[in-house]
């Protein structure tokens, strides 16, 4: 683990930095492109700040072995990419019915299916929020740095940690693989999980404001019953009743929704003044903010809004610009975030340029911009 | 001695069964907290983890004990989390044959070659139950079940000779007609280190019993007359298949931490 300071690194291997900062007890995964550089340098780093490294048979183990490691007491994480993130949807499901904090970082690639495994993508968008069956909340954030995967790798385990939840840092190719300057502070805020305090044995209700119950370990002598299916609060096993089904997922989705004004951010530039706003994220909004900026600077008015938290979206600020803007979505997918950004702003109002396979150049986004304002 | 009582008291959760009447479920949780109360053993430190299907309800909700009931054919991997997490924790993996021979096989033949400190009891009843009885990886040729209609085509898997091969230190099978037997192995299943491998022939009087017209007692004297303790003897062997010692997953990953310089964090 690398000590304060500045450093030149890929981003996944600051991810991984920021995993062993943020205090990670134990890393599985399966190798997979253009992830693997967060395996390598873990396996490597990890067991010398007295954590676990281990390599899995599939991402489906790897996603068990993080949910089981939680319970033990640890901050656990696996990395992947389109195809493993395919194959831990179970299991994330499972993460979030049983509350069980982990991290899950997806360096996204270009797809469907294997489609161009070292070319970046964001077609994932929407399988992070809605890839497991049934009705849940999730967070998922974007970073569009090197300095941001150490940020928001910290920031992951924090949200897992404060709201019990699974957190996905949905990274891309463009993002991971960047070689850039970032800087380790000496001061980082750490957030550990709630725990029960004496007496106390409901484990998966609560009346408290953040909907968030305490977590105990396993082998604290608790007797815990942690079951995937519909639970009450002791934990016991409720498959039938109306009342349990409603309570819980009601409070699942709640407890994401509920504290959405701290889980949210973003980043915007000239939004209060623009007819154009151009709403971009992950590595695509790299170029995309030096459009906006030299179209400024040549008298456009145009703006520049980026979410960091994917999931929850923006919605209530991304409506704001939609009112008073017309909105351009540049991505690195042809549905990525599209649904969401047309939910908040209107169709009539919104226009596209979808990239594949790799950035374009500012310039390129530029005359996007012109063609749009005609 | 150990009175039945103090089993119901110390190890069993108070919700109606959910087992139907002569299912072989109920005799492998009695042998399991057998087990534990001959054991010297932490209980705090007992948990056990489970997957889907009948079985997986033998310690979820009814063992009293930390509990993890996950999804189907998981109960290994997410077991591998909590024991590479906390080394002290004597973790049992309780799973039926589709569980952990079918959709969990991969897990199962991994969790083997890594030979981690898992006791895995695998409660064969030879198909899907809890979903009505359909053909499973351990149903013989030529059975016929809901989805084998006209018997099946496929084979029945020798699972605990995979897991033996695959790298498994220890490594038995028993029925729920051999109680004393199955307690003594789950016991010496928690003084091995390294995986432990029990598969336990069950009987399932509501699918196969109610096909062949065969009570829970009946087939219970089948295990006792098609079963033979000698390895060259008639009928399925029942007993130690294997045991060797072998390095185990956990304590090879500690040993790494510690010799890089690191505190296992716990």
């Amino acid at each position: 683990m690398k000590k304060p300071g500045t450093y030149f690194m890929e981003g996944n291997e600051a991810c991984a930095e920021g995993a062993m900062k943020a205090g990670l007890g134990l890393y599985a995964g399966y190798p997979i492109t253009p992830a693997s550089e967060v395996m390598n340098h873990l396996a490597k780093d990890l067991p010398k700040t007295g954590g676990r490294f281990i390599q899995m048979e599939d991402e489906i183990a790897s996603m068990a072995v993080i949910t089981g490691a939680s319970w033990s007491g640890l901050k656990s994480m696996t990395a992947t990419s389109g195809p493993g993130f395919s194959l831990m949807q179970e299991n994330l499901g499972y993460a979030v019915m049983t509350e069980t904090p982990c991290v899950l970082v997806n360096v996204q690639r270009a797809g469907p299916s294997t489609g161009q495994a070292t070319k970046p993508g964001t077609g994932d968008v929407m399988q992070a929020r809605f890839g497991s069956h049934g009705d849940y909340e999730i967070i998922a954030l974007s970073p569009n740095s090197v300095q941001e995967m150490f940020d928001f790798t910290v920031e992951a385990f924090n949200l897992a940690e404060k709201y019990r939840t699974p957190v996905i840092l949905l990274a891309d190719a463009g993002v991971g693989h960047m070689r850039e300057k970032f800087t380790i502070p000496e001061d980082i805020d750490i957030v550990e999980r709630k725990k029960p305090k004496e007496g106390e044995i409901e484990f998966f209700d609560t009346d408290e404001e953040d909907h968030v119950p305490p977590m105990p370990s396993f082998g604290e002598g608790y007797e815990l019953m942690v079951t995937g299916s519909t639970h009450l609060g002791d934990g016991t096993r409720d498959t039938a009743t109306y009342e349990a089904q409603d309570n819980l997922v009601r409070r699942l989705t709640a407890k994401i929704n509920d504290n959405r004004k701290d889980i949210e951010d973003w980043e915007e530039m000239y939004c209060h003044d623009a007819d154009l706003v151009l709403v971009s994220y992950g590595s695509m909004s790299r170029p995309v903010r030096g459009a906006v900026k030299k179209a400024r600077e040549d008298g456009y008015d145009v703006g520049f809004f980026r979410p960091k938290v994917m999931w929850p979206s923006p919605d209530e600020r991304m409506r704001e610009i939609g009112k008073n803007s017309k909105v351009l979505l540049v991505e690195l997918s042809l549905r990525g975030y599209r649904m969401e950004v047309e939910r908040c702003v209107g169709g009539d109002n919104l226009h596209i340029y979808d990239r594949l396979n790799s950035l374009p150049s500012i310039n390129q986004v530029y005359d996007k911009i012109m063609e749009v304002l005609e | 001695m150990i009175h039945a009582k103090d089993i119901r008291e110390n190890y069993i959760r108070n919700y109606p069964s959910a087992f139907c009447p002569g299912c072989g479920d109920g005799m492998v949780l009695n042998a399991m907290s057998r087990a534990v109360e001959k054991n010297d053993i932490d209980r705090k430190k007992v948990v056990a983890v489970s997957g889907i299907g009948c079985a997986a309800w033998i310690p979820s909700p009814y063992w009293k004990v930390d509990t993890l009931h996950t999804t189907h054919g998981r109960a290994i991997p997410h077991a591998t989390g909590l024991k590479v997490g906390n080394k002290d924790l004597e973790v049992m993996v309780v799973s039926g044959d589709g569980d952990c021979a079918g959709i969990g096989g991969n897990h199962l033949l991994h969790a083997a070659r890594n030979n981690i400190d898992l006791n895995v009891l695998m409660v064969n009843n030879g198909l899907y139950a809890m979903t009505g009885g359909q053909v499973a990886p351990t149903t013989e040729h030529g059975e016929r079940t809901l989805t084998t209609p006209y018997g099946n085509p496929s084979q029945g898997i020798d699972i605990c000779n995979v897991v033996k091969h695959a790298g498994a230190s220890h490594v038995a099978r028993w029925t729920t007609y051999h109680m004393n037997e199955l307690i003594k192995e789950i016991e010496k299943a928690m003084d091995t280190k390294g995986m432990s491998f029990i598969e336990i022939l069950s009987q399932c009087p509501t699918r196969t019993g109610k096909k062949e017209g065969l009570s829970g007692v009946d087939m219970l004297e089948w295990y006792k007359d098609n079963t033979t303790k000698d390895k060259d003897g008639e009928g399925i062997f029942v007993g130690e298949i294997h045991y060797i010692k072998r390095p185990e997953l956990t304590e090879e990953i500690y040993k790494q931490i510690i010799e890089q310089g690191g505190e296992p964090k716990c």
